[in-house]
C-alpha cells in the first residue's frame, strides 16, 4: 500500500516497557517497539496471549508510561490517558452500573466536552442508533447481555468523537456469532466516522478481515515480527484472505512440529 | 403417600407473605409474655406485662417524656454518625490515594477498632465533661472505624476497568471519588454504615445510662435509668420497645435504601 509515514496519527518510537507490579517489578514486556499508524487507519496488534499486546495497547492510551523510548499521538507525546483516546475494554464491568445506557454516555459527554444536559442526551441518542442499542437507553447494564454491553460501551466511546479508539479484544469474550456480527457493524461504522481503529485481538481471522496493516508481536519480551498489509483480505474464505491467515499463522506459530499441525487443520477445515 | 401429604403443607407455607408470618410471630411472644405475668406468679415490679408496658408506653408518649428522650438519643447519634461518615470518607479516600494514607489508616483501625465506645467514656467524661460532646465522642469511636474500613475496602476492590474507565475520561480527582469510587463502592459503604449505626445506637444508650441525669440531654438511657431510681418497671420496659422498634425502623430504611441503588444497579442480589 505504501502508506507508512504518510500521515502518521500515532508515532512510536524504540519503545520498552516494563510490568510493575509486586514481584515481576521491573520484567521487560515489550522491547524495543517502533511502528506508526496512520490517521483513519484500521491497525490491529496481534500476538500469543500474555504477550504484551494489551501492555502497548495501554501504553498509547496514556496508562502506563514506557521507561525507554517516545510516543507520539498527533506529534505531541502523550501525557496520560484522556478522552481523545477512547478505549473499549474486554471486561463487561467497563459501564458504570449505576447509571443506564444513556446514562453512561450522557456522563462521558458532560464531563469531557462540557455539553448541556440536552445536548448530551441527543447526541448519545444518535451513537447508541449508530451501534443498534437505541433500544436498551433506559436499562442498567446489568439486565444487558454481552453483546449488548459491548455496543453500548463502543457507542460511549465513539460519541466522545476520539481521534483514536483504542479496542483491547473487545469481542474475545463474546460467542462466535455475536462476534461475526459486531465485527461486521464495526466495519460499517468505521466506513461512515473514519475513526483511527487500534485493534488487539489474538484471533487471526479477526485481525484479517478487520484491520489494513496486522502487526505481528512475538512473546516475552515481545518484539515486533511483521507488520503485514492485510487492506487487500477483506473478504472471509477469499485466497487472498486464506493465504495472508495462513502467513499470519506462520509467523504466530514458530515451533516448527506445530506449524505442521496447525497446517493439517487448516487443510481440514 | 407421604410425600402428597407433605407437599401442600409446604406450598401453604408461601401462600403468607413474610412479613405477616413475623408479625404473627411476635404476636405470640407477646400472649406467652402475658400469660407469663398474668399466671406465672412473677413481681410485679420487676417484670412488667405487655398491656402495663403498652400503657406506659401511652402515658409517656402523650405526655412527651418518650419522644423527648428518643429525640435526644437520635439527636446525639446523628451528630455522631454524621462526624464518622465525614471522618471515614476522608481517610478511606486518603488510603485510596496515599500509600501514607493507607498506613495510617491501617494502625489507626488496628489500635481503636477493638475499642468500645463505652470503654472510653470515663475518659472522655473527665476531658469534656456531663455535656452531650461526651456522648458524640464516644459514639464517634463506636461509628468511625465501621464506616472507614468498610469504604476503604469498597474503594480498594473497585475493578481495575472501572477505574480505566475513570481515568480514560480524564476526571479530576474528586469527581473520580464522587461520581465513581463512592457509587462503585456503594454495597460495602451500605454495610459499613449499617454495621456504625448498630453500635453508635447501642453506645448512646449504654452512654446515657452511664451518665445517670443528664439535664436537658436526656436520652433514652436516662430515662431506664430515672424509671430504675423509683422502681417504676412498664417504663423501662416501655423505653425497650422503643429501642428495639428503631433498630427495627432502621434497618428497613438501608434496605429501602439498598432496594433503590445497589439491587436495582444489579451491584447486590435481593434478599
Amino acid at each position: 500500500m505504501g502508506q507508512q509515514d504518510i500521515d502518521p496519527i500515532v508515532r512510536v518510537s524504540h519503545v520498552y516497557l516494563d510490568y510493575v507490579n509486586g514481584r515481576n517489578r521491573g520484567t521487560t514486556i515489550i522491547e524495543d517497539a517502533s511502528f506508526s499508524i496512520q490517521h483513519g487507519e484500521k491497525f490491529v496488534i496481534i500476538g500469543p496471549s500474555g504477550c504484551g499486546k494489551t501492555t502497548l495497547l495501554n501504553a498509547i492510551a496514556g496508562f502506563l508510561k514506557p521507561y525507554q523510548g517516545q510516543i507520539l499521538v498527533k506529534d505531541e507525546p502523550i501525557n496520560g490517558p484522556g478522552p481523545d483516546r477512547a478505549v473499549v475494554f474486554q471486561n463487561f464491568e467497563q459501564l458504570f452500573a449505576w447509571r443506564t445506557v444513556l446514562g453512561n454516555i450522557v456522563y462521558a459527554l458532560q464531563v469531557t466536552k462540557h455539553l448541556s444536559k440536552h445536548d448530551a442526551i441527543e447526541r448519545a441518542r444518535s451513537y447508541l442508533e449508530l451501534v443498534d442499542v437505541a433500544a436498551a437507553a433506559d436499562k442498567y447494564p446489568h439486565m444487558l447481555s454481552g453483546g449488548m454491553k459491548q455496543r453500548a460501551a463502543l457507542a460511549r466511546a465513539l460519541a466522545l468523537e476520539p481521534d483514536i479508539l483504542l479496542m483491547d479484544e473487545p469481542f474475545g469474550a463474546l460467542d462466535a456469532i455475536t462476534r461475526n456480527q459486531l465485527q461486521l457493524e464495526l466495519n460499517d461504522i468505521w466506513r461512515r466516522t473514519g475513526v483511527t481503529i487500534v485493534l488487539v485481538t489474538h484471533s487471526i481471522q479477526e485481525a484479517v478481515f478487520l484491520g489494513h496493516r496486522v502487526m505481528v508481536m512475538s512473546s516475552s519480551p515481545a518484539q515486533i515480527r511483521e507488520i503485514v498489509d492485510t487492506s487487500q483480505a477483506d473478504k472471509f474464505g477469499s485466497t487472498t484472505f486464506t493465504d495472508i491467515s495462513t502467513h499470519l499463522r506462520s509467523l504466530l506459530i514458530r515451533d516448527e512440529t506445530a506449524q505442521e499441525r496447525v497446517a493439517e487443520l487448516s487443510a481440514v477445515e | 403417600m407421604r410425600l402428597s401429604l407433605a407437599q401442600p403443607t409446604v406450598a401453604k407455607a408461601y401462600i403468607v407473605p413474610s412479613w405477616v408470618r413475623y408479625i404473627l410471630i411476635g404476636i405470640g411472644f407477646i400472649i406467652a409474655w402475658q400469660l407469663y405475668v398474668s399466671y406465672g406468679g412473677v413481681n410485679p415490679l420487676l417484670v412488667a406485662s405487655p398491656i402495663a408496658t403498652i400503657q406506659a408506653l401511652i402515658t409517656d408518649t402523650s405526655n412527651g417524656q418518650l419522644p423527648m428522650a428518643t429525640f435526644n438519643s437520635l439527636q446525639n447519634l446523628a451528630i455522631g454518625m454524621a462526624i464518622s461518615i465525614a471522618l471515614g470518607l476522608a481517610l478511606a479516600s486518603l488510603s485510596t490515594f496515599f500509600r501514607f494514607g493507607r498506613d495510617i489508616l491501617t494502625v489507626l483501625t488496628a489500635v481503636f477498632s477493638a475499642l468500645p465506645g463505652i470503654a472510653i467514656l470515663p475518659l472522655v467524661m473527665l476531658w469534656f465533661g456531663l455535656t452531650p460532646t461526651s456522648i458524640i465522642v464516644v459514639v464517634v469511636q463506636s461509628a468511625l472505624w465501621p464506616i472507614a474500613t468498610n469504604t476503604d475496602t469498597g474503594f480498594r476492590t473497585i475493578g481495575t476497568t472501572t477505574r480505566m474507565v475513570a481515568l480514560n475520561l480524564g476526571l479530576s480527582r474528586f469527581r473520580i471519588v464522587r461520581d465513581v469510587l463512592l457509587p462503585a463502592a456503594l454495597p460495602h459503604i451500605l454495610s459499613g454504615l449499617r454495621l456504625a449505626w448498630a453500635f453508635g445506637w447501642r453506645t448512646v444508650v449504654a452512654a446515657e445510662l452511664v451518665f445517670g441525669i443528664a439535664g436537658s440531654a436526656a436520652g433514652l438511657g436516662w430515662y431506664i435509668n430515672n424509671a430504675r431510681y423509683f422502681l417504676n418497671t412498664p417504663p423501662m420496659f416501655a423505653a425497650l420497645v422503643v429501642i428495639s422498634l428503631m433498630g427495627i425502623l432502621v434497618d428497613g430504611f438501608f434496605f429501602w435504601i439498598e432496594r433503590k441503588t445497589v439491587i436495582k444497579w444489579g451491584m447486590k442480589l435481593a434478599h
